[in-house]
């Protein structure tokens, strides 16, 4: 177990920079998720870290030492890679047991630990199979087990699950976390896939473009999105952003919403910052769930604002229906209760929050609603 | 009603049967030309032709006296070394070569046809230049001692003993660019995470190679050796050229052998006999081969 440090890291390939001051600090046997899309260099920064790559410019420290160009082999890490990287030609033990025997373990602790981690992992069975005879599912354990048996500070895993099927990568994201909660060794974790990252992260990195949009807790970065970027990247279905000129209705500051079929309806806003003001243009980011359906007595809680649209689809989830309606010439989504929901084509009463609303600079994408 | 039917049944039996109409003159002349002549050349060597075919059978006495002649005993003699050396050697630099040019080098377009170019070369052209370069008063010898070593010595090819190693540098030279593009294909196709995850482990670079990638190569090093073993069982113009199977009959091979006594030597029966030698000796390599490669793809 040990804390990690990544400080204002840059990395390089020939003149394209990939990586453009990286700043992260996570203490030890914390869980960190690094998020983003494809290609924003997220696994460029994870070979950083087990030092695979060598970085352009910056630090990176294992607990007090800084390991920034020392090899792989000396950093006491372990990896588990997207496409498992299990050693073809050996049997699911000699995989489990080649980084121990590099290291010259003594052969009885070898076989001691080999038996726990295929205990803890349930592989037991499988140590005498090839790679080649396991499933996408075992070669996960086995890949988790080959990190898990050589015990190091840091875990580090470069989107492990993508390769498995839906009902396997939530079973198997819930034993990851368990394992956490076991082990509790300090884990570095690359997905993107939000959902992935906000269930298992301790903190969040959400990386765009070789840059960290925001490092913070799940609630963090959830409920109080640093851009744009990071507001719509979290949570499904994302966030709606609907385009409104700020006025004063009735002396209060307010957000005119104008439905499909041109009904106008005023979102009351509180005025934090100077950045909102009368006649400005900005932003309005609400996510689904604080549009729902509207229920007796709602009216009388003094922060709800009925939206009465016409739906356009609806599609039912389950534990809730996700509806389509048209605001200020935007399509957003709400969620309803199915007993309430109305179907395509027919007027429903949504109810609005009005202490949810964020606020963004429709050309910069920064919050303008926090100081 | 009936003209229509009766046409289109016409046309759809002349759809099935077309596929084998044109096929049909291909297979006729490869069942004649390769079986049949297979088959030919067996039934000759149990007969007792000299110069032309005859037909007074004479069951396996030819081979018996095949077995008996000495230079036939020098011919296979000479397969075997020349083969197994053959064959390691090309193997050995071919991986290396491989390792080397996997390395992520930049001029690595250039390198690989440098060295897959002797490959296009026939080896006739092949067995031309070495026989210049391994020459004693021509090539090597001639220019160490005009760099002025003199008593510098390199004349393999007019010894007796030593001349089937030249035919081995020229082979080895000629397929290694092969071997090596094989090796490449087989590296090539080992994926980078493990590597990576190899040297998380701790290993070294050369331990790597030692305990994981090599070993993984191991189909690919069992299809070189099957291509090798047939290409040095059949080697017949390098050696042609290069020593004409001498001094004297030193450096013969079985196809030489085969060759110099059907064609030149009026002993057809034998040579035939000789060629039916070859011919199992491919046939043990390659039978099983085909065995376990049909069994694997059942299995798959
Ligand atoms: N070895 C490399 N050479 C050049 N460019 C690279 C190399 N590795 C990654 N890149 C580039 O760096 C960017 C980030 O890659 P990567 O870290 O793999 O993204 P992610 O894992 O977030 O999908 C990509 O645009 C990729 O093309
Ligand atoms: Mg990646």
């Amino acid at each position: 177990m040990a804390s990690l440090v990544i400080d204002s890291v840059c990395k390089s390939f020939g003149s394209v920079e990939v990586l453009r001051g990286i700043d992260i600090a996570i203490e030890a046997g914390e869980f960190l998720v690094l998020v983003g899309p494809s290609g924003c260099g997220k696994s460029t920064l994870l070979n950083l870290i087990a030092g695979l790559e060598t970085i352009t410019s910056g630090e990176i420290r294992i607990g007090d030492r800084n390991v920034s160009h020392v090899p792989p082999k000396d950093r006491d890490i372990a990896m588990v890679f997207q496409s498992y990287a299990l050693y073809p030609n050996m049997n699911v033990r000699r995989n489990l047991s080649f980084g121990l025997e590099t290291r010259k373990v003594a052969r009885p602790d070898i076989d001691e630990r080999i038996k726990e981690v295929a205990e803890i992992l349930q592989i037991q069975d499988l140590l005498d199979r090839k790679p080649s005879q396991l499933s996408g599912g075992q070669r996960q354990r086995v890949a988790m087990g080959r990190a898990i048996a050589r015990d190091p500070r840091i875990f580090l895993f470069d989107e492990p699950l993508s390769n498995l099927d839906a009902k396997l990568r939530v079973e198997m994201r819930t034993e990851i976390k368990k394992l956490h909660q076991r082990l509790g060794t300090t884990i570095v974790y690359v997905t993107h896939d939000q959902i992935e990252a906000m269930t298992l992260a301790d903190r969040i990195a959400i990386m765009k473009d070789g840059m960290v949009q925001q490092f913070d807790t799940p609630n963090g970065v959830y409920a109080n999105p640093a851009n744009r970027f990071v507001a719509g990247f979290i949570g499904s279905p994302a966030m709606n952003f609907i385009p409104v000129t700020l006025s004063t209705e009735n002396g209060q500051l307010a957000a005119p919403l104008v439905t499909g079929d041109g009904r106008r309806f005023v979102l009351p806003v509180p005025q934090k910052t100077t950045g909102l003001s009368p006649g400005r243009d900005v932003i309005m980011g609400i996510r689904p769930e604080n549009i729902t359906d509207f229920q007796e007595g709602m009216e009388t809680w003094g922060h709800i604002v009925p939206l009465e649209c016409r739906v356009k689809v609806l599609e039912p989830t389950g534990p809730d229906h996700l509806l389509y309606v048209d605001v200020n010439e935007t399509e957003i989504v709400c969620r309803a209760c199915p007993d309430s929901a109305r179907k395509a084509g027919e007027m429903m009463k949504l109810a609005v929050d009005t202490t949810k609303p964020l606020f963004f600079d429709p050309q910069t994408g920064q919050r303008i609603d926090i100081t | 009603m009936h003209p229509t039917s009766r046409s289109s049944k016409w046309f759809a039996a002349l759809e099935t049967a077309l596929p084998k109409i044109v096929v049909a003159p291909s297979f006729m002349v490869m069942v004649v030309f390769i079986y049949g002549f297979i088959l030919w050349t067996l039934y000759l060597s149990m007969t007792r032709s000299s110069f032309l075919p005859s037909y007074d059978f004479v069951g396996l006495a030819q081979y018996a006296k095949l077995w008996r002649i000495e230079r036939w005993g020098v011919a296979v003699r000479n397969l075997l070394i020349y083969g197994g050396l053959f064959i390691f050697f090309c193997t050995l630099f071919g991986l290396l070569l491989a390792i080397f040019l996997d390395q992520k080098i930049r001029i690595e377009g250039a390198l690989r046809t440098v060295y897959l170019y002797p490959l296009a070369l026939s080896f006739v052209v092949t067995g031309t230049a070495w026989k210049w370069l391994l020459n004693p008063g021509l090539g090597i010898e001639r220019l160490v001692r005009e760099w002025g070593w003199s008593t510098f010595t390199f004349d393999w090819l007019v010894t007796s003993e030593m001349s089937i190693y030249c035919v081995v540098i020229a082979a080895v030279w000629q397929s290694t660019g092969f071997v090596m593009a094989m090796f490449l294909a087989g590296l090539r196709g080992i994926d980078d995470a493990i590597i990576k995850a190899a040297q998380v482990d701790g290993a070294s670079l050369p331990r790597i190679y030692h305990k994981i990638i090599i070993p993984s190569l191991r189909p690919v090093f069992f299809s070189t050796f099957i291509i090798l073993m047939h290409i040095a069982i059949k080697s017949f113009d390098l050696v042609v050229v290069l020593t004409r199977g001498g001094p004297g009959y030193a450096s013969d091979l079985p196809a030489t052998f085969m060759y110099s006594y059907a064609f030149t030597r009026g002993r057809l029966a034998l040579g035939a006999a000789s060629a039916m030698m070859m011919f199992f000796m491919v046939m043990a390599v390659i039978v099983p081969y085909l065995y376990s490669e049909l069994r694997r793809k059942q299995h798959a």
